[in-house]
């Protein structure tokens, strides 16, 4: 390691694992540092290809997302930061595989938890190659003014707090990346500011250490002095004691090394990072601080002190005058993302979309209210579920059993009827289930299937204006409308629908008035007296028993009765029993495997 | 997290079964593992060497030193080791200043030996060293000088000029069979992500070396690719960390989430309790209080990061409240809720569980005395501080809130100040 600065205004990055939030930060820093060029050049998000749209200020731009390290680097040979989200399982393979490319010149590894041993061939190879590993478990680091790794500093607000968007001329590193944005706080309240600060990761061996980064800060002219935060754990400290007292470093290092408190465990402890472990006396903050002072540090008695010794050190630079003012210039104003601003109070923005029904944003689902866990605990069915979903309400046991009776009958009819025909060809044609179902479903309409709503329209109306059956029908003959809900092709007065009379009989015994069936009944009353076919068939049955339903459960109001028959809910009905006959036609064709049909010439008349 | 001590047991069971895979032969390895729920007629009839063989049975509790404390007996039946694990199971002993009961163990065939040799392997952070000594057993640091040691940098091929150092010496009758046995120790040490191993000492059984004691530990990040290879593990805690009820549901609540959720009592009488936000910040904390010279009064260390929901931080700060309160003597006392800057983490979101626990906890609060001290920056600080001055208002509790403009410890010294004035 050693050699000087790893960033600059026009350092470009790869980013391996996409994440919004991160990219976008780095952007926003960008931005509010006035760079010209977005600092991240490309992102690598494993499987996929094409562009991600992110904000640089104001504006849109789309950044390419490449599937592979190597295209990356093959479309980005400038861009030498690799900046790794990827999981504690992966981290390693593809660093190693960013090491590797020859334009990749330092690696910050983000995820925590990487195994040792794999870590470790990452060092060995970076050193080999002259490469820098920051991390793993870290946040990061940040040049300011230039160039920020991922969510390094949080907010634009603390970055802005911080001064972070202009150099100025303290060095830092810590293991902590907490920590190093707490100190970048601090030293932006007693100096002039970061130059360059930089997280090694809390692991026991980072790809590169505290003291490799204080000789690199040793190295560039702008850094001034520098602020380490070591931690317990580890000797990492001891290399920077070394170099100090080899007389390596000549630039005042103020230092502190946390875990001055596990003495007061009685056993062995390990705290939050995996480094910091109490270990032997020389492994103890005690002990690194008492030698980082002997070698010429500037150590505190406390971290509470911390702050003064920086401010003290930074003060005598200054009277010694070995510091250079810094241009302070005021940065833009970075747009505030919509949500955020929501969330803060400070504007609002219309909704697009309004929801009623069923809400999926708390612990589980709930329909019109009624949370999942419930609907399955008290065995509600699928007749409760439409009547909470439709009609946002719990309708009586017996009124969503009448719903599941009418799906029940209205499941199917048949193939030779269009809508099972449709869907037959279709499934025949290889198409799949969901275009062979819609092709059935859209034959549905004013010929096949829509007189269950047709009937409790009319019978309504007519029922309503005190029509006698005899007037209603007569009326309709005048219009030329045949009267929906009566007539079949084979059953006769005689003969009576076997649905037709189950339904009836449900009602009577359930419903507590039926005053709409009564009125279709005299209908069919009149109509078989001018022809045996004209029976009342299973959709007038339905849609009069509907309007029963509506009426006589009292849960609904006129004009609610009125809406529901107006836009199509017994429609809803229909399409929804009916879809599934439709699947079952659709995989009875694909389970026997038939061949595309075609109708035979034979049966069309040919004609001029 | 990170590098943990396995128990001597699992030690040799996986050097035993891994030891065939790389070199196709057997070590004559033999152990057993005795804990409170063994039934030793079960484990003679699964373990028959138990009951044709002398017996030698010691604590397996992560301690060294054993035979110096009189924990070893050598030459024994199985039915003494029985009687011997039944004087010592659950007793509490005191090693190196940590008190805590002998739980679990080991126990194996007595192999009368005069040969004592040395192996250990540590990762390091550019390779490994590997020492090795002819002259091992509790003598090892006196015998110091004799001690071989050679580095492996990370990536070398381990060949035979490599370990030429360790083994040059020694008679031509013993030396291809150790040169052999540090090569398949150290593959197996680097297959299976350990990060320290020793045996002192290992001794020559039928001309195999066996190793009598052993001590090792594995790199727990490194679970993902061996669950298979290290089978049944156990990661124990460190010897004489015992938890109290409060401190499992914690471990408990930690294991189960993605987040860090660490809680120890130090002292349950102190009058200064933290709950921290954040791995690097919670120690310092805890050091602050110590540092200001009022370790005595630090209650706990407490850290809570990698952004808990609500629900878990609300379980969590329930826990650390009830240990701070309980027992209440009339005396202040100060709960630090600290944290440093932070990143990425929501303040408001994670307040609002510390802030629905200290609603309920109120008049258990109020009875400690209890004076609270807040700090704390990062994504949305601000709402997050303002819920927690409105609840001090609401429940008429003594509050302190601070956000990035203090420093981060600076409410310590406040707690110090509190508890230390008259009451």
């Amino acid at each position: 390691m050693s050699t000087g600065q790893l960033f600059s205004r026009t350092t470009q990055a790869l980013f391996y694992n996409y994440k919004q939030l991160p990219i976008q930060r780095m952007l926003d820093f960008d931005f509010l540092c006035g760079r010209e060029l977005p600092s991240v050049a490309g992102i690598i998000n494993p499987g996929a290809e094409g562009f991600q749209k992110l904000f640089f200020g104001q504006e849109e731009i789309a950044i390419p997302v490449h599937s592979t390290v190597e295209a990356a680097c093959a479309a980005h040979p400038t861009a030498d930061v690799f900046i790794n989200f990827a999981s504690f399982r992966s981290a390693a393979a593809s660093s190693m595989a960013a090491l590797k490319q020859p334009t990749v010149r330092v690696v910050a590894i983000i995820a925590e938890g990487v195994p040792e041993a794999d870590t470790k061939q990452l060092i060995a190879y970076a050193r080999a190659n002259n490469k820098v590993v920051i991390g793993p478990a870290t946040v990061g680091g940040i040049q300011a003014g230039a160039f920020k790794i991922g969510d390094t500093a949080g907010t634009i607000d603390n970055i802005i707090a911080c001064k972070l968007y202009r150099p100025g001329s303290v060095g830092f590193v810590s293991k902590s990346g907490g920590m190093s944005n707490e100190l970048y706080n601090t030293i932006a309240r007693v100096t002039d500011g970061i130059y360059e600060g930089i997280a090694i990761g809390g692991d026991v061996f980072p790809g590169s250490t505290l003291s490799d980064h204080v000789l690199r800060f040793n190295n560039i002219p702008q850094v001034k002095m520098m602020v380490v935060l070591g931690e317990l754990g580890g000797r990492d400290e001891y290399s920077l004691v070394e170099a100090l007292k080899q007389g390596k470093v000549n630039k005042p290092v103020v230092a502190w090394v946390s875990g001055t408190c596990a003495t007061l465990f009685k056993s062995e402890v390990q705290f939050g990072h995996a480094g910091a472990k109490s270990g032997g006396e020389m492994e103890s903050a005690q002990a690194k601080n008492q030698a980082l002072k002997d070698a010429g540090a500037v150590v505190p008695t406390s971290y509470e002190s911390f702050e003064t010794a920086i401010k003290e050190t930074f003060e005598k630079l200054v009277e010694e005058g070995k510091t250079t003012p810094v241009k302070e210039f005021t940065p833009p104003q970075i747009p505030e993302d919509l949500n955020i601003a929501i969330k803060s109070g400070k504007v609002r923005a219309p909704t697009h979309i309004i929801s009623t029904i069923s809400d999926d944003r708390g612990e589980e689902p709930c329909y019109a209210g009624v949370p999942m866990s419930s609907i399955v605990e008290q065995g509600y069915g699928v007749g409760d579920v439409i009547s909470l979903l439709w009609f946002k309400r719990s309708l009586p046991r017996y009124c969503t059993h009448f719903i599941e009776i009418c799906i029940m009958l209205c499941a199917d009819h048949g193939p030779c009827v269009s809508g099972a025909h449709n869907s037959i060809v279709t499934a025949r044609a290889g198409k799949d289930l969901v275009s062979s179902l819609v092709s059935g479903l859209l034959t549905i309409g004013p010929r096949f299937g829509g007189a269950i709503d047709d009937a409790a329209r009319y019978f309504k109306d007519a029922y309503d204006r005190g029509l006698t059956p005899y007037e209603f029908v007569e009326d309709m003959k005048k219009k030329g409308i045949r009267v929906p809900g009566i007539g079949h092709r084979i059953k006769r007065g005689d003969n009576r629908d076997k649905r037709v009379e189950l339904l009836q009989r449900f009602a009577r015994t359930h419903f507590p008035s039926v005053k709409y069936m009564e009125y279709a009944v005299q209908v069919e009353t009149y109509t078989l007296s001018k022809a045996n076919n004209l029976v009342l068939n299973v959709d007038g049955a339905i849609g009069s028993l509907f309007l029963d339903l509506l009426a006589g459960s009292g849960m609904f109001t006129k004009p609610e009765i009125d809406e529901i028959v107006g836009i199509g809910y017994l429609n809803g009905l229909f399409v929804l029993a009916r879809s599934i006959g439709l699947i079952g036609h659709t995989f009875d064709q694909k389970r026997l495997k038939q061949p595309l049909y075609r109708h035979p010439w034979e049966d069309v008349l040919y004609t001029k | 997290m990170a590098r943990k001590k396995i128990r001597e047991y699992d030690s040799k069971r996986l050097l035993k079964e891994h030891f065939k895979r790389f070199s196709g032969r057997d070590l004559p390895i033999k152990s057993a593992q005795v804990t409170e729920s063994t039934d030793f007629n079960e484990l003679a009839e699964k373990e028959p060497w138990l009951s044709s063989t002398k017996l030698v049975v010691k604590p397996d509790m992560l301690f060294g030193k054993r035979g110096k404390s009189g924990l070893v007996a050598l030459n024994l039946d199985l039915d003494q080791v029985a009687e011997f694990v039944q004087q010592r199971l659950g007793k509490e002993v005191e090693m190196g200043g940590c008190k805590g009961p002998i739980t679990t163990f080991i126990v194996e065939p007595f192999i009368p030996h005069d040969q004592e040799l040395y192996l250990n392997i540590v990762s390091e952070r550019l390779g490994c060293s590997i020492s090795f000594s002819e002259c091992g057993g509790i003598e090892i640091e006196e015998n110091w000088d004799k001690v071989k040691t050679i580095f492996v940098p990370t990536g070398t091929t381990f060949t035979s000029e490599v370990r030429a150092p360790l083994v040059a010496t020694l008679p031509l009758e013993i030396k291809g069979e150790i040169e052999e046995f540090i090569q398949v120790v150290f593959a197996l040490f680097q297959d299976l992500d350990f990060t320290f191993l020793e045996m002192n000492p290992f001794t020559f059984v039928d001309g195999k070396p066996y190793p009598l004691d052993m001590r090792g530990e594995l790199d727990d990040t490194a679970a993902f690719k061996n669950f298979k290879k290290w089978g049944n593990i156990e990661f124990p805690m460190p010897f004489g960390r015992v938890m109290s009820p409060t401190e499992s549901f914690v471990h408990g609540l930690d294991e189960k989430t993605s987040a860090s959720l660490k809680f120890t009592v130090l002292n349950p009488k102190g009058r200064i309790w933290t709950m921290v936000a954040g791995g690097g910040a919670s120690v310092i904390y805890a050091d602050t209080v110590g540092d200001l010279g009022y370790a005595s009064e630090l209650g706990n260390y407490a850290e809570y990061s990698g952004a808990p929901n609500e629900e878990e931080v609300l379980q969590y700060a329930r826990v650390v409240i009830d240990c701070a309160t309980s027992d209440p003597d009339g005396h202040k006392r100060a709960l630090v809720i600290g944290g440093g800057i932070a990143n990425f983490t929501d303040v408001a979101a994670t307040f609002n569980g510390i802030i629905r626990a200290l609603k309920e906890k109120e008049s258990k609060l109020k009875a400690a005395r209890m004076n609270l001290y807040v700090r704390r920056g990062g994504p949305n600080y601000q709402r997050g501080l303002a819920k927690m001055r409105a609840l001090g208002e609401e429940i008429g509790i003594p509050i302190e809130v601070y956000g990035p403009e203090a420093t981060m410890t600076g409410i310590c010294k406040q707690a110090i100040q509190c508890i230390s004035a008259a009451a």
